[in-house]
């Protein structure tokens, strides 16, 4: 087993005291290509957004040595906003450049790759979804992060799109980057994912997408409705008072 | 009286005139900018809550000194920068969201500024801090408003990229690790002082008038923020200007006329704007081939 890039321990994340992610282990191994699926709320956009930083745990530890780039749900921005197309990609040298120094970085070059050459003077409004999707990915591309993790990139994305993003993906991949991500899209999962983590709160299995995706755990997973206790016992797990 | 006459002789014969004429000038500069990033961040609202949050901090002001410039304009800053400070802590600590726990704070805030005016002065002074005297300010008013516009225009062109970042991708910015909160609570301090600058000329109540009508104006023929902000400034200016000749000709009260000319500006950019206008939604323009 290759050292892993994020790794961690005993991880439980909570809305008002409701566990998201309950006692999490493992790792993700450095270059390696995983998809997080599991029922809704079953915690893969909340384990991201703590990988990321955005919240904080309450209990356990994330491990994480590498610079990462998230890519929240599209849902998370105003679409509307006046900005070109060019500006926004450029932010993804955030990191490098920061608020203030001059930004020197190839947006036509990322914009190239995700196929949206002619529409860097484009106001962000005017994108279909595809492309404002492929836009996101430009900025990921500038990022340059060798942690990459993204939370349902394909939601109500056309086909041809997803073919383009995911050959991006695999050229991340073989460029040693780590990849996750949150995805719904069982078919693509099988085709292009080389791991999977089943998550329902727990890891239901984690490892290679074919031992991970039987048909019982899929058919359990179909199955299972994930339940709001409304009168939840306290949990004494890990030595949780 | 030519055309001409009536558009400029007021100004070239009444220093009076010129005073308020430039006030307006520094006005458009300071508050255009800060309100089309108000509008951006969906904080419209907020702008009018935070004047009303001066009140009763010129109020204030106004009992320990009189009608003085500095004691007014440093109550205002202050009370402002309390309200803008609690609304904020609320939203974060409690359930309530922040637009919502200003509208707490400033209801309380004007009632006690009216209160506090109306119990130690008269019915004059209290209209005079709801109201402002544009045509009044003095050299001291015109240093303090072009001071303030001068200092906000240095620190928003400075904190620019990672503000128009806060306002488009919230979560990025975190994500990547540049201090959102920071920038957001730099922007309400440029907010308050600005209203304050505002308040000077056109009174607490108008202030925001200017601040946010131009901005509302410049959604509608602009494309980006830059852009945005320059078309804010100049009808910011030009609703200055025709509504200073407003007041002069017709004997109007000044800071009313100017947020009136702002605000039929705003009614002619709801029809005819560019962008997202009535009349653009009906007359469709020829298309391009391809």
């Amino acid at each position: 087993m290759s050292r892993s890039a994020i790794s961690l321990e005993n991880l439980t994340v909570s809305y008002d005291r409701h566990p998201a992610v309950h006692h999490l282990t493992g790792g993700f191994a450095a270059g390696s290509l995983t998809a997080v699926v599991g029922p809704n709320g079953a915690g893969k956009s909340t384990l991201l957004k703590a990988i990321a930083g955005l919240l904080k745990p309450d209990e356990g530890r994330i491990a994480c040595g590498a610079e990462i780039a998230y890519l929240p749900q599209v849902a998370e921005i105003d679409r509307e906003f006046p900005i070109a197309v060019a500006d926004f990609v450029a932010a993804g040298a955030w990191s490098r450049c920061g608020g203030f120094r001059a930004l020197r970085v190839d947006v036509g070059a990322a914009l190239g790759r995700v196929g949206l050459e002619s529409f860097a003077a484009r106001g962000i409004g005017t994108l279909s979804g595809g492309q404002f999707q492929r836009m996101r990915f430009a900025r990921l591309i500038l990022q340059d992060a060798p942690v990459i993790l993204l939370d349902e990139p394909f939601a109500a994305i056309d086909a041809r799109t997803v073919a383009d993003l995911m050959r991006l993906i695999g050229a991340w991949q073989a460029a040693g980057k780590t990849v996750v991500a949150v995805l719904h899209e069982l078919d693509l999962v099988r085709a292009a994912f080389p791991e999977t983590l089943l998550l329902m709160r727990e890891a239901v299995a984690w490892g290679p997408t074919r031992a991970v995706l039987t048909p019982e755990r899929l058919a359990a997973m179909r199955e299972s409705a994930m339940r709001f206790d409304d009168d939840p016992e306290i949990c004494t797990l890990g030595g949780a008072a | 009286m030519t055309v001409a006459q009536a558009l400029i002789a007021p100004f070239a014969d009444y220093a009076f005139m010129r005073r308020a004429l430039v006030a307006c000038m520094a006005l458009a500069i300071g508050s255009g900018p800060v309100g089309v990033l108000l509008m951006l961040r969906r904080m419209s609202l907020m702008g009018d809550a935070m004047s009303h949050a001066v009140l009763p901090g010129a109020a204030v002001g106004f009992i320990a000194a009189g009608l003085s410039l500095w004691g007014m304009t440093l109550g205002g800053i202050a009370a402002g920068l309390i309200v803008a400070v609690l609304a904020g802590a609320v939203s974060r600590n409690t359930l309530l969201r922040e637009d919502a726990s200003l509208a707490g704070f400033y209801l309380a805030s004007l009632a006690l500024g009216v209160m506090l005016v109306s119990t130690h002065g008269n019915s004059l002074d209290l209209l005079h801090i709801l109201f402002g005297t544009i045509l009044a300010v003095n050299d001291a008013a015109l240093f303090l408003v072009g001071g303030i516009a001068s200092l906000s225009t240095v620190v928003l062109a400075a904190i620019y990229r990672p503000l128009v970042m806060e306002c488009c991708d919230p979560v990025f910015l975190r994500s990547v690790g540049g201090r959102g909160g920071f920038y957001h609570l730099v922007f309400l301090v440029l907010v308050v002082l600005n209203l304050v600058a505002g308040f000077q000329a056109l009174g607490t109540l108008m202030a925001v008038g200017l601040m946010m009508l131009p901005a509302l104006c410049a959604r509608f023929w602009a494309r980006e923020v830059a852009s945005m902000i320059g078309v804010a400034i100049g009808v910011a200016f030009a609703s200055g200007y025709l509504g200073l000749l407003v007041s002069y000709h017709f004997r109007a009260p000044s800071g009313p006329s100017i947020v009136l000319v702002a605000a039929a500006v705003y009614g002619l950019s709801i029809v005819f704007g560019r962008r997202g206008g009535l009349l653009a939604g009906i007359v469709r323009r020829r298309h391009f081939h391809r």
